[in-house]
């Protein structure tokens, strides 16, 4: 076993960490709020070839392994940064599974693609994440994967403030029909289950250390509030989970990247724990704020938020749990 | 990164397996579970032909000398197995400390006799009034030339009643601090004074109250320096620091997956979710541990990483079994000896043992306490 990360890795890290730091701090994401994506950002992560890294060497890109893009995606999550970095990475794979020549537009930046996590429903997609500042989404229509074009209007508000859109299905260009669509579809699912989970980790590890600042400031009948053990235990609680479910995500990515047959497994069961550790971490350091943390003033907020929306797209935990023990068993 | 643990490890794993289940024979599960003692000298000493009884320790005093790795996997099979280990591995541990503080006769005697499983020693640390404060331990220790006299009680002296020393923590200068005033011995189990009494277990394990009644030692019998208790006592504790449940887990959830699988509710999704949580907690809990073992073995100095590895297992062992109860329903009732129970009552037998891995070792309390202060730097 090795868990040290490779010189590269750590220089990945690095670059990405000061990225979100100079163009994701707390004021940029509330600005961002309405439309739930910042253009600037984006195009800074564009800048250090987000989506060239995803793909494939042979398909035009840079080949980083399933582990760099989680490390990104967790670095993403600590500053719950408002660009669609998950959902574009996940459809530019797919594309270039499918080795359709639609990925070049994207390689190229005239397009902007993002995929939908559930099948169309009589003609909609629903939720679909990134939708609403996308160009296309690639979509399971039946037992069909279509590229399909967004049309202005069908955008909504939402609890994580994220660019979310129902899209009509209908006209879509089919890319590949029957059990290949299923597949690439499947694996899709799982890189971003994956690589959600990394960003959730991110999220609740951050957002932990926010609930601990204010603990170790705070003072109330005299004492740091951070001394009281209702509230230093749960947090104790969080840090653990934390841990483990990060150790989980880089397990599921080292996996995939390995080609391993627990990739689905783990990579389920990472999106499911990793939610459910983010949550709580969240949701103890909002407390732990009383009042100010019902605020919209302080940031912690913002974490919490995005803890229960961003994986609600596709699914609560018990889904995760579901889909890992179907990888486990087989699928009834 | 890589999460192999090597061809290795792989190798050990599956020779362990084997050997398990050839030894661990129903006769011996059924001995064990009517004793109430995890502890069996046939069995011990299969291992110890094997090299696989104290894998850590060095081979000139008579351990394997095997890898960090290599350790965790025995330990991850034997605990799978729940494998009859405490007496023993608590003896290691006393042994350890008397290599490291104790005196060259009892290095000379008693640890290889502990190596070879010979000689039993138990730990007396917890008293009726001081637990987890174990540092308040009241249990008295006057000089007298070159002799001592102990008065007291000790608790929860598991495996008192076939052990031969007793890993003794007393307070030697009540005029000192708390920490300052503690002297550890190593005292015959059967010496005058001493008395044994039975304390069994909602688990069905038999642990002790001992009394101490005017038992005399020579100054020999101390470990360490006069009033120097509480670093012999910590150091002693190190290895507890990284006590993991994660094997259980393993356990539970593969007698869980077979009932499933037996009964055709593997079918069923609401089942499976919960088999899926289970699952993660497995994962997660064997790599918290394993963590561990990656530290030591690349020499990074651990911090809070024991602390939460013990912590996640123990509370998620307590958490699952009671659920896959609930899962299982009314038969989940049957104990053991009921040919009718669940998996030979396995589930049931995990739901009572899972209670006490919250308690010792340090509770989960002390875990959250540590790793709040020393992981998380939240002010005291
Ligand atoms: C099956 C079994 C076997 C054992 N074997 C041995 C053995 O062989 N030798 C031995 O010496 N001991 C043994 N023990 C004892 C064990 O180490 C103690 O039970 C343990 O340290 C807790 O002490 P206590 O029972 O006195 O509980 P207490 O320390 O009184 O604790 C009671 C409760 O208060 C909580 N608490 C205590 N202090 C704090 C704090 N500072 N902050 C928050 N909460 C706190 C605890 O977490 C616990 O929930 C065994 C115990 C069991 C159950």
């Amino acid at each position: 076993m090795d868990l040290r990360l490779s010189a590269e890795q750590d220089q990945l890290v690095d670059a990405f960490r000061s990225l979100y730091a100079k163009h994701a701090p707390p004021d940029r994401v509330r600005d961002a709020e309405l439309v739930g994506h910042d253009p600037e950002l984006w195009s800074q992560l564009q800048g250090l070839g987000v989506i060239e890294m995803a793909i494939d060497e042979d398909r035009g890109g840079w080949g980083a392994s399933m582990l760099d893009l989680a490390l990104v995606a967790e670095q993403h999550g600590r500053h719950v940064a408002p660009a669609p970095l998950i959902e574009r990475q996940v459809a530019a794979r797919a594309l270039a599974r499918l080795e359709s020549p639609r990925l070049d537009d994207v390689l190229s930046g005239d397009r902007v693609t993002s995929i939908a996590l559930h099948p169309s429903v009589d003609g909609v997609a629903p939720a679909v994440p990134a939708a609403s500042v996308a160009d296309d989404v690639l979509v399971l229509v039946g037992d069909a994967l279509c590229l399909v074009p967004v049309s202005a209007g069908s955008a909504f508000e939402n609890l994580g403030s994220m660019p979310l859109a129902d899209v009509g299905t209908d006209g879509g260009e089919v890319l590949e029909g029957g059990a290949v669509a299923r597949q690439v579809f499947e694996t899709a699912l799982d890189e971003w289950l994956l690589l959600t989970a990394a960003a959730l980790i991110g999220l609740g590890a951050r957002a932990l250390e926010i609930g601990v600042e204010y603990a170790r400031e705070r003072i109330a009948f005299g004492v740091p509030i951070g001394s009281f053990q209702a509230l230093s235990h749960p947090f104790a609680d969080s840090a653990a989970a934390l841990d483990g479910a990060r150790l989980l995500a880089y397990e599921a990515a080292w996996a995939v990247d390995e080609d391993t047959d627990r990739a689905r497994e783990l990579a389920a069961l990472a999106f499911a724990f990793g939610s459910e550790s983010a949550r709580d971490a969240s949701y103890r350091s909002l407390h732990v704020h009383g009042g100010y943390g019902f605020m919209l003033e302080y940031d912690i907020q913002l974490y919490w938020r995005r803890a229960r929306a961003w994986p609600a797209v596709w699914g609560a935990p018990p889904d995760g749990y579901r889909r890992a023990a179907d990888a486990r068993h087989g699928r009834r | 990164m890589d999460f192999r643990l090597g061809d290795n490890a792989d190798s050990l794993r599956a020779a362990l397996r084997a050997y398990l289940d050839e030894a661990l024979t129903d006769e011996v599960e059924e001995r064990l579970y009517r004793s109430g003692v995890s502890h069996d000298a046939d069995f011990i000493g299969g291992l110890i032909d094997r090299g696989w009884f104290a894998p850590a320790w060095s081979e000139d005093l008579g351990g394997a000398g095997l890898d960090p790795t290599s350790v965790m996997v025995i330990f991850e099979e034997l605990n799978r197995r729940e494998a009859p280990m405490y007496a023993t591995s608590v003896s290691l541990m006393v042994a350890k400390a008397l290599v490291k503080f104790g005196t060259d006769e009892m290095r000379r005697e008693i640890v290889p006799a502990v190596l070879r499983a010979e000689t039993i020693c138990v730990l007396g640390f917890t008293e009726p009034e001081a637990g987890s404060d174990v540092a308040n331990a009241q249990t008295r220790a006057v000089r007298d030339g070159d002799e001592w006299m102990i008065n007291g009680s000790k608790m929860f002296t598991t495996n008192a009643q076939l052990g031969d020393y007793i890993y003794l923590l007393t307070r030697s200068n009540p005029d000192e601090r708390k920490h300052r005033g503690l002297t550890t011995f190593l005292v015959p189990l059967d010496h005058p004074g001493i008395e044994v009494q039975a304390v069994h277990t909602i688990s069905g394990e038999r642990t002790n109250i001992v009394y101490f009644n005017d038992v005399r030692v020579p100054d020999s019998a101390r470990i360490g320096d006069v009033d120097g208790g509480w670093s012999v006592l910590t150091a002693s504790l190190m290895d507890e620091q990284m006590a993991s449940f994660a094997p259980w887990i393993v356990r539970l959830l593969e007698e869980v997956e077979a009932w499933a699988a037996e009964t055709g509710r593997i079918d069923d999704p609401g089942v499976r979710e919960r088999l899926g949580r289970v699952a993660a907690q497995v994962e997660v809990a064997l790599l918290l541990r394993r963590r561990c073992t990656w530290m030591d073995e690349e020499g990074i100095t651990r911090n809070v990483e024991g602390p939460m590895a013990k912590l996640f297992s123990s509370e998620s062992l307590t958490q699952a079994s009671q659920d896959m109860f609930d899962l299982i329903g009314p038969d989940a009732l049957r104990s053991y000896p009921d040919p009718e129970a669940v998996r030979g009552g396995r589930i049931e037998y995990m739901m009572r043992f899972a209670l006490g891995t919250t308690i010792y070792a340090g509770t989960s309390e002390i875990q959250r306490t540590q790793i709040a202060q020393r992981g998380l730097g939240l002010p005291r």
